[in-house]
């Protein structure tokens, strides 16, 4: 026989404001098998939960009843309370009488106050079917494996590493780097990106704890939290580990005037290549839709002079298994391609229309020009600069409704810039709002405004070429007059959207996306570098646009919870999953087909009857990868299924106590 | 192919060029515009700057003559007519409710039938090889500047084309032969709407587009639409002839370069009523 | 009806009498005094208004100025679009009745098919122009010439059940005071044989007349 103690919550004026909460502790002591009934103002505050304590100590207490705000709140706190006690902790029921009961029906107080003594006749009908319920040990590999190598990718790793644990980093690129090393400086503090991301991406690369594979993908993520195997496809790169970098391929291959992606088609590279200098790994790639070995089938001019004999045209793709108990997404972004949604900027069609990774990779020294700013369509210095904001961003009409966050800011910073490197340039920046909220932003913006941009507070609605001048027609929303630019150069801030291939990376692996693409994180403020899957984080801005500082601060973040999880070498496992009754079980496996973790399996069982012993099939539920949805319970038809914490006659009692 | 013709209230007087040349091109490709009979004006910018209802009602009277006449298709050569039976079509099929108070406005049992095509798309719609098949003479000293104005490409509930880049007249102007060139006023509005109340203000509008057209090294514009051609054809004389800054630039309906195309003579075609000077061009058609 | 709407838009300004005197103002050369603003708690329901006529919801609107910057006619108005569409947001509805810019607008749509928001700015155009026929509001300047022609169409569109280009000229003319405007036009055109001097009455004249009266009966019955 239960001995159950009820506690109401006023939660201030949130409960008690509406519900006669007195009312409801006298009503609940009246319950069967309710020894003890009382109430307080914040029941989660500390005398509160002390009041908790001893009740159950002095009335014997066999199980415990809050009636208060929503479980996903104080479930955990209120469970950990009544195990000081020295109950069990999953003798614990929540009657959620705030979020569905006060605040739902706040202007009808009596109905508010009857609908609380039915919540909580519920929950204690409930409390006396509770059982203690045991968490599992789950065994934790201590590796992590990071799927991306940018700066996100590339810092987590490095603070894993350095935390003793082995680190897995799988890029899509032929190098790591990301878009960070493409830069040119900084905001706002205008240090060169590169002198800062390439140390990184050496350490990267010759930490011993380290791994990485470029030019590779994610094909299949099987397991669950601190037991994931994956495979990774490692594309072909017809260049195998003998290569010392040396640079004698690509320097007589005859394959010229492939445009490289890596400065955004401004130059060109050849058929085997490394993308750029500082590329980690040195090691070239061959980029077999082009290659004149593949093409035609006759070449060979790389392997005939490469002095370490490393090309190989035969390699195929190969696909390699890696055992880790953490995964960390941190695929990064793209720019939108405005090319096919802005019609009014020209489709793409005037040469002198480029975007802001454009002018970051031609205002670089390593990059296409040398570091000068010049007009693509003529190579002359440009002296009116037009740039504009938000475009695909803050437009749900044509592409993103979002704010892209770091285009206000590497706007400026292209301005000033501009200023600085063309004496007697102008620059003309269209903008709808200046978002400058970071620390030494504001202070930036106002160096620029200082050093002479004009700063015109509306959106460019036509860019027409006159002459080999661009005419670009914005407004000044502020005089309320439309505007005429006379340009010779146009800089388009586009939209970070999501990476190519994101998704899949999301599927693969299993966790979800939001409504624009991008990674959803736990809780977007409480759990903000985890997924709603077991151990797999987030970091960067696959989880929404960011600047590099909030990029490197997210993955610094995804690597503590990631070293957290890590530093045991077992975790506990949740007990609310599903167990089977093998006894009934009469191995029909519906379940299985139901189940979206895949955790339940066949299992082959001896039963001994009179005279003989029998084999048969029972379903066995893998508790790792059970994540206690219940879908399998609803399936089965024999009842052989249950919900730990949830049973069918748990739940069977609530309904009579509800309908009474 | 026969489909319902909705000449539109200029059709013998400013627009009789386009209604000329429309009909014996579409003739010579084997579609019969049949006039429907007893139409009324489809209330232009006039009455929908004055009541909705009114805008709606007035268009929908042609509309249910059109299904009367038990067609299901009905295209007007002028932009602005097919732009209010197309945003009155779009509005009644959409809006049972509306559609009933309509009706009894008009007398009439209209049930949202009929679909409502620019003469550009009907054309469009010809298989290009027949329309390539009846030319016999080639416009290639003709450098256009295809102008489509608003009324055909906005609004997106009743555009027949992207409207920042249409490319529907390009494709058909290019079956002549012709050059079309790519410039950067394709879509820009003249201000036809305000023609006759502010002319001062239409002059501006029309020189911006003389100008983009002169930009482009185009030779002359053409378009689809009897109120753009009487506003470009007329108002940039205000600017060509005083200091010379832009060229004259002759304006034609691109039935005008398809007729021409096809060996009809430029008296069927009308082009001599125009008030800048074709002639010249005209000479140039071999 | 004209005066109780009158009154109506009196009550949802708070300035009352000051727009008109603006125009007033601005229509002798004056200096234009600009009171302010005053939000109290009398909210105002003009973008209430403009969103029943038009069905496009003008406080979505977030101030890019786009429809400006595109706008052919912007350099003509003295509001600009994005500016009317503030002035909507915040209630200043004689302000807005009585500008050039509602009857400039020549429906072009450009603004509506680049506003980020999806807002049809053309269509709330229409919708004021509406609602300043509505009010007996005739507008001054440009605007007035704008809706004398409007309704010299409309009548002879009433008279013939087709529009007559050459009678529309005619009283736009006489009812505008300017006898010989736009006569360079119509003599070339006469010249080219593009004028008909007879109007097409059609058949059924009677039914369009049908469609004014009927309306005209549903607004006085509303």
């Amino acid at each position: 026989m239960q001995r159950i103690g009820v506690f109401i919550c006023w939660c201030g004026s949130n409960i008690g404001g509406v519900v006669d909460v007195p009312a409801v502790a006298r009503e609940a002591a009246k319950f069967h098998g309710v020894v003890y009934s009382a109430e307080y103002k914040y029941m989660c505050s500390e005398p509160g939960q002390e009041m908790i304590v001893s009740a159950i100590k002095e009335h014997r207490l066999t199980g415990v009843v809050v009636a208060s705000c929503s479980p996903a709140l104080h479930e955990l706190t209120f469970r950990k309370n009544i195990a000081r006690a020295g109950l069990n902790p999953y003798m614990l029921e929540m009657a959620n009488i705030r979020e569905q009961c006060s605040w739902v029906h706040q202007h009808e107080p009596e109905k508010a106050t009857k609908k609380a003594v039915d919540l909580v006749r519920r929950a204690v009908a409930k409390a006396r079917k509770l059982e203690p319920l045991f968490e599992s040990a789950i065994p934790v590999t201590k590796r992590a494996l990071i799927i991306g190598g940018g700066i996100a990718g590339i810092q987590a790793a490095l603070d894993i590493a350095d935390a003793g644990n082995e680190v897995v980093i799988i890029e899509r690129e032929p190098t790591i780097g990301g878009k960070m090393v493409l830069l040119d400086k900084t905001f706002p503090t205008l240090d060169c990106s590169a002198c800062i991301s390439t140390p990184k991406m050496v350490s990267a690369a010759q930490h011993p704890n380290i791994k990485i594979y470029t030019y590779a993908e994610v094909e299949e993520v099987k397991g669950y939290i601190g037991n994931f195997s994956v495979t990774i496809k490692q594309k072909a790169r017809s260049v195998n580990s003998k290569c010392t970098g040396c640079g004698t391929c690509w320097a007589k291959c005859p394959t010229k005037n492939i445009p490289n992606e890596f400065d955004m088609g401004m130059s060109t590279r050849k058929a085997i290549y490394i993308p750029f200098p500082q590329a980690v790994p040195n090691r070239p790639v061959i980029d077999r839709e082009r290659c004149r070995q593949f093409v035609k089938g006759k070449c060979g001019v790389c392997k005939k002079f490469c002095p370490t004999d490393a090309i190989d045209y035969e390699q195929g793709d190969e696909f390699v298994t890696e055992n880790v108990g953490a995964i960390l997404a941190a695929t990064g972004y793209d720019l939108i391609d405005w090319t096919k949604i802005y019609g009014e900027y020209g489709y793409g069609k005037y040469p002198d229309v480029i975007t802001g990774l454009h002018f970051e990779r031609m205002v670089n020294a390593s990059g296409p020009t040398g570091g000068k700013i010049l007009r693509p369509s003529d190579g002359e210095q440009p002296k009116t600069i037009v740039f504009i904001k938000c475009v695909g961003s803050r437009d749900e009409a044509k592409a993103r409704e979002y704010c892209s966050r770091a285009c206000c800011m590497y706007t400026a910073k292209h301005a000033h810039q501009v200023l600085e490197k063309i004496p007697g340039s102008q620059v003309v920046i269209f903008y709808i709002d200046v978002r400058c909220a970071g620390k030494a932003y504001e202070e930036f913006y106002l160096k620029t405004l200082h050093e002479g941009a004009i700063y015109t507070r509306g959106r460019v609605s036509k860019i027409y070429p006159e002459g080999d001048k661009l005419i670009v027609k914005g407004a000044d929303t502020l005089l309320g007059r439309p505007v005429e630019v006379v340009a010779d150069l146009v800089v388009l801030a586009t939209a970070m959207i999501p990476s190519a291939g994101s998704a899949d990376v999301a599927r693969t692996v299993g966790f979800t996306v939001d409504k624009d693409g991008f990674f959803q994180e736990a809780h977007p403020k409480l759990r903000p570098v985890e997924t709603n899957t077991g151990g797999v984080f987030l970091a960067g801005a696959c989880q929404g646009p960011k600047d590099i500082p909030d990029t490197v601060a997210q993955a610094s973040g995804a690597a503590a919870k990631i070293i957290g999880l890590l530093s045991h070498s077992e975790i506990a496992g949740e007990p609310t999953i599903s167990s089977v009754n093998e006894a009934i079980c009469s191995g029909c496996l519906a379940c299985q087909g139901i189940c979206p973790y895949r955790a339940i399996e066949p299992k082959e069982i001896v039963e001994r009857l009179p005279g003989k012993q029998v084999t048969r099939v029972v379903a066995s539920v893998n508790s790792g990868l059970c994540q206690g949805c219940g879908a399998c319970t609803v399936a089965c038809r024999p009842g052989a299924l249950n919900l730990k914490g949830f049973t069918n006659e748990q739940l069977l009692s609530e309904v009579d106590a509800l309908c009474q | 192919m026969k489909v319902a013709y909705y000449p539109g209230c200029e059709y013998e007087t400013n627009a009789k060029d386009y209604e000329a040349s429309a009909k014996i091109v579409c003739k010579n490709i084997g579609v019969d515009l049949v006039e429907i009979p007893d139409w009324s004006c489809c209330g232009s910018t006039a009455a929908h700057s004055t009541d909705h209802l009114l805008a709606v009602s007035l268009a929908a009277r042609n509309l249910a003559l059109v299904e009367k006449i038990g067609f299901d298709t009905v295209t007007a050569s002028c932009s602005a007519c097919y732009q209010r039976l197309a945003l009155a079509q779009a509005e009644l099929a959409q809006d049972k409710k509306l559609l009933e108070q309509v009706n009894e406005i008009t007398g009439y049992d209209y049930k949202a039938t009929v679909k409502v095509s620019s003469i550009l798309e009907i054309i469009a719609g010809v298989d290009e090889e027949n329309i390539k098949a009846k030319v016999t003479k080639s416009m290639e000293n003709f450098r256009i500047a295809p102008y489509y104005g608003c009324l055909l490409v906005r609004p997106s509930k009743v555009k027949i084309d992207d409207p920042e880049n249409p490319t529907i007249m390009d494709r058909i102007l290019q079956t002549t032969g012709a050059q079309v060139v790519d410039w950067s006023h394709k879509t820009e509005c003249c201000g036809a709407s305000l023609s006759v109340s502010n002319n001062d203000i239409v002059t501006a509008m029309v020189s911006r587009i003389i100008k983009a057209a002169n930009a482009a090294d185009a030779n002359c514009i053409v378009t689809a639409c009897a109120l753009c051609h009487l506003n470009l054809d007329y108002y940039q004389s205000f600017v060509t002839q005083t200091k010379g800054a832009l060229k004259e630039t002759p304006i034609f309906y691109f039935t005008q370069i398809l007729g021409l195309a096809m060996g009809f003579s430029k008296k069927e075609m009308g082009v001599e009523y125009n008030i800048t000077d074709t002639a010249e061009l005209v000479k140039k058609v071999v | 009806m004209p005066k109780k709407a009158r009154d109506r838009s009196c009550k949802d300004n708070r300035n009352c009498f000051i727009p008109k005197l603006k125009t007033f103002q601005r229509g002798l050369g004056f200096f234009v005094m600009q009171q302010p603003i005053v939000i109290d708690d009398r909210k105002s329901d003009l973008s209430k208004e403009v969103l029943l006529h038009s069905g496009q919801d003008a406080s979505l609107c977030f101030q890019c100025g786009k429809c400006t910057a595109g706008c052919p006619v912007a350099f003509a108005m003295d509001l600009t679009p994005n500016q009317i569409m503030r002035m909507v947001q915040l209630g200043l509805i004689d302000d807005v009745l009585n500008s050039q810019t509602i009857r400039l607008c020549a429906y072009c749509s450009t603004c509506s098919v680049r506003c980020p928001r999806n807002i049809g700015v053309a269509d709330v155009m229409d919708s004021l122009r509406i609602m300043a026929a509505e009010r007996n509001i005739p507008g001054t300047d440009r605007s007035r010439k704008v809706n004398i022609f409007n309704q010299a169409f409309l009548d002879t569109l009433n008279m013939f059940g087709r529009s007559h280009a050459v009678l529309v000229s005619l009283l736009f003319n006489l009812r505008s005071c300017q006898p010989f405007h736009n006569a360079k036009l119509g003599l070339k055109m006469f010249n080219n044989g593009k004028i008909k001097l007879k109007p097409d009455r059609i058949k059924g004249v009677n039914e369009v007349k049908e469609i004014f009266q009927r309306i005209n009966r549903l607004k006085k019955g509303a």
